[in-house]
C-alpha cells in the first residue's frame, strides 16, 4: 500500500512538480522567450527524477506527499504572482 | 520498506530499472544501431556497394536534384534534399506530394488536413539517375525509428512510452548511484565464476565504466523530445502559437502563404555557392524550399554536419525567385537554445568522426550489457528464495514470468535483428510492399522466440536463441559476398570501409553470442547459484 502510494506520488506529483517549475521558469526568467522556455524545459527534466527519489526516500508516505506539496508550491506561488502582475499591468 | 537512504534507493533502483528493462533493452539496442543508420542502410542496398557515384560539387548536385523534382514532384509545397557528404554519396530528396486539384482551388476553404504520404528520391548527383528503386527498404531508418516511435502503434503512443522507460531509467541511473558505495573500485572488479557476485561486477562494470556515457544519453534522449514530455513552459509563453516557438528556435522562415502566382524558382546551385561563401567555406548540408515554382517561394539553407557538436547549425534563408538573402547567415542563437542544440547533437552523435563514432557504438553496447545484467541479476537473485520456498528446482510464478521476459527480450531481440538483415538479400529484389515485409520478418522472428522464452524459459532455449542469432550474425559476411554485396576480399581491397565495417561488426556480434551460447552448454559454473534459467 504505502509503495502504491509513493509510486502515485512519484509518478503523478512528480510530473505536476517538474510542469509547474518549468512553467515558473519559463515566465520569470529574463531572457529572450525562447531561452528562458528551454532553459525552464531543462531543469523541469531534472526536477522530475529528483522529486521521484524523494518521494522513495521520505521516511513516511505522508512526508514524501508533504514535501512534494511543499515543492510545488513554490513555482505554483510563482506563477500565480506572475499572472496577477501582468493583469494588474 | 524504507530503511535509509542507501537501502531505500537500492529498492527504487531495482524496481525502476527492472519494470522497464525489456523495453530499454530496445530502445538501447535500436539506438546502437542507429549511430551506424547510414551504413546500415547502405550494406541494405547490395546494389550500390561498388558504384560510388561520380564526385560533384555540392552545387552542381543541387542544380541536379532541382531538375530532377521539377520532373517528379510538380505542384509539391515543399521540397528537403540533403546534399552529399562523406557518408552519404548521393542526394536524398524528399518532398510533400502536391494537394490533389479540388483542394487547391481558388478560393478553396481550406479543408481538413490529411495524412499524405513523402515522395522520396535517392538521386545521383552526376547522372541524376534514382538509385532508390534498386531495392526498396527502410535499411538503418527502421532501426531509429524503432529506437524512439516503436513500431506497429502511434508514433505517438511510441513516444510516450519511450518517455516514460527513459524517465525511470533515469531514476535508476540516480538511485544506483547514491545506493553504490565504491565506485572507483568496481571499476577494477570482476570476480568470474562467482554467481550472483559475478552478475553484479558485469552490471557494474559495464554500468560505471560508461557512466558519463548512460547519463548524457538518458538526459539527452529526454532533452530531443522535451516540448512533448514538458509542454508547461512552451504553452504558456507561446500561448496561441507554438509554430512561433519553433521559429525562434529553429530559425527560418516561418509560414509563409502561397501567392498563387506561377514564377521559376531561382537555380539551386548559386544559392549554394553564397550560403557557403557566407560561411567561409563550410559545405551546405540541407536545402528546404518553400512553395517551389510560387512567387513567395523561399529557399534555407543549412550548414554540414560535421564542423560542431550541435545540431543547430547555422541556416540562411533566401528569396526563391529573386535570390535575395533574406536572413543573416551568422546569426547566433541564445545561449539556453544553444544548449539545447548541443544536447540534441550529443544524442544523435552525428558530428562524430568515424573513431568517436565507435567510442559511442561501445558505449550503447555497454548500455545494452548494463540492461540485461540488470535484469538478469534480478532473477539470479531471486532464485535462491524460491528454491528454499518451493524447493529445489521449482520456481514461482513471478520468476519464471521475469525468466521469460528476459529470455524473449535479450536473446529473441538479438534473433530478430540478423534476420531483419537475412531478409533483407533473400526476399525477391522486385517484390512489392518489400520494406514492410522485411519489418514483418523482424517481428515474425521476434514473436516467435517470445512465445517459445515463455513457454520454455529454460537453459537449453537460451543457448538456441543465442547460438541461432550469433550465427544469423556471423554469417551475414557469407551472406553479403553470396547475395551481390561487395564483400570482404573486395571491401577490403578496394576500401569500402563502409560495408566492410558493417560485415566485421556483424561477425564479431555473432562470434560474442556463440561464445555465450558456448558458455551456457558447460555445467553451471556454481553449484549453489545457477545461472539465470537453468531451472526449467
Amino acid at each position: 500500500m504505502g509503495v502504491a502510494l509513493r509510486t502515485i506520488a512519484a509518478i503523478g506529483g512528480g510530473y505536476g512538480l517538474a510542469s509547474l517549475s518549468t512553467q515558473a521558469l519559463a515566465i520569470t526568467l529574463p531572457m529572450a522567450p525562447a531561452d528562458a522556455v528551454v532553459t525552464g524545459t531543462l531543469t523541469g527534466l531534472v526536477v522530475y527524477p529528483c522529486a521521484v527519489m524523494w518521494c522513495f526516500a521520505a521516511a513516511t508516505v505522508t512526508r514524501a506527499c508533504l514535501g512534494l506539496a511543499a515543492c510545488c508550491a513554490v513555482p505554483a506561488l510563482v506563477i500565480l504572482v506572475h499572472q496577477s502582475a501582468a493583469v494588474a499591468a | 520498506m524504507m530503511g535509509g537512504l542507501r537501502l531505500s534507493m537500492a529498492w527504487l533502483h531495482t524496481w525502476s530499472g527492472l519494470l522497464v528493462g525489456w523495453i530499454l533493452f530496445l530502445v538501447f539496442a535500436g539506438g546502437t544501431a542507429s549511430y551506424f543508420r547510414d551504413e546500415i542502410t547502405l550494406w541494405m542496398k547490395p546494389e550500390l556497394h561498388r558504384a560510388a557515384p561520380a564526385q560533384v560539387t555540392q552545387a552542381a548536385a543541387a542544380d541536379r536534384a532541382q531538375q530532377v523534382l521539377a520532373q517528379r514532384a510538380p505542384g509539391s509545397p515543399r521540397w528537403y534534399l540533403a546534399l552529399p557528404d562523406e557518408r552519404n554519396p548521393a542526394v536524398k530528396a524528399d518532398w510533400i506530394p502536391a494537394r490533389p486539384a479540388a483542394a487547391r482551388g481558388e478560393g478553396a476553404a481550406p479543408k481538413k488536413r490529411t495524412r499524405r504520404a513523402f515522395g522520396s528520391a535517392t538521386i545521383d548527383p552526376a547522372t541524376g539517375a534514382d538509385l532508390g528503386k534498386v531495392r526498396d527498404t527502410r535499411g538503418g531508418d527502421f532501426f531509429f525509428r524503432l529506437h524512439f516511435d516503436l513500431h506497429y502503434m502511434s508514433a505517438l503512443w511510441g513516444r510516450w512510452i519511450v518517455g516514460f522507460c527513459s524517465m525511470s531509467m533515469l531514476v535508476a541511473i540516480l538511485s544506483g548511484i547514491v545506493t553504490h558505495k565504491r565506485i572507483f573500485k568496481d571499476f577494477f572488479t570482476f570476480r568470474p565464476g562467482k554467481g550472483q557476485r559475478s552478475w553484479l561486477d558485469a552490471h557494474n562494470a559495464t554500468a560505471v565504466l560508461a557512466l558519463p556515457y548512460h547519463l548524457m544519453i538518458t538526459y539527452t534522449g529526454l532533452v530531443t523530445l522535451m516540448f512533448m514530455y514538458l509542454p508547461s513552459g512552451v504553452n504558456s509563453v507561446y500561448p496561441e502559437r507554438s509554430a512561433a516557438f519553433y521559429q525562434d528556435l529553429n530559425g527560418g522562415p516561418g509560414d509563409v502563404k502561397p501567392a498563387g502566382v506561377a514564377a521559376p524558382l531561382a537555380a539551386l546551385g548559386p544559392l549554394v555557392e553564397r550560403a557557403s561563401s557566407a560561411w567561409h567555406g563550410a559545405a551546405v548540408g540541407r536545402i528546404v524550399v518553400n512553395l517551389p515554382g510560387d512567387a513567395n517561394a523561399t529557399v534555407t539553407l543549412t550548414q554540414q554536419e560535421g564542423h560542431g557538436l550541435t545540431h543547430d547549425l547555422p541556416s540562411v534563408t533566401f528569396n526563391g525567385v529573386t535570390g535575395a538573402m533574406l536572413t543573416d547567415p551568422g546569426k547566433q542563437s541564445g545561449a539556453a537554445v544553444q544548449t539545447r542544440g548541443v544536447m540534441y547533437g550529443l544524442h544523435v552523435g552525428r558530428f562524430a568522426d568515424p573513431l568517436v563514432r565507435a567510442l559511442f557504438f561501445l558505449s550503447g553496447l555497454a548500455g545494452c550489457a548494463m540492461v540485461a545484467t540488470g535484469v538478469l541479476m534480478w532473477a539470479v537473485k531471486e532464485r535462491p528464495k524460491h528454491n528454499k520456498k518451493h524447493g529445489m528446482g521449482r520456481i514461482g510464478f513471478g520468476l519464471r514470468l521475469v525468466d521469460g521476459l528476459n529470455l524473449g527480450s535479450i536473446a529473441g531481440l538479438l534473433l530478430a535483428m540478423p534476420v531483419f538483415f537475412w531478409a533483407n538479400r533473400l526476399l525477391p529484389a522486385a517484390m512489392a510492399q518489400r520494406p514492410e515485409a522485411e519489418i514483418a520478418w523482424f517481428f515474425m522472428a521476434w514473436a516467435v522466440a517470445f512465445v517459445a522464452a515463455l513457454a520454455w524459459p529454460s537453459r537449453p532455449m537460451w543457448r538456441l536463441q543465442l547460438g541461432l542469432g550469433g550465427a544469423l550474425f556471423a554469417l551475414v559476411p557469407v551472406l553479403n559476398a553470396a547475395t551481390g554485396g561487395a564483400g570482404l576480399a573486395t571491401s577490403l581491397a578496394e576500401g569500402i570501409w563502409a560495408i566492410a565495417g558493417f560485415d566485421l561488426v556483424c561477425l564479431g556480434l555473432g562470434l560474442m553470442l556463440l561464445y555465450a551460447a558456448a558458455r551456457l552448454r558447460m555445467a553451471p559454473l556454481v553449484k549453489k547459484l545457477p545461472l539465470a534459467g537453468s531451472a526449467a
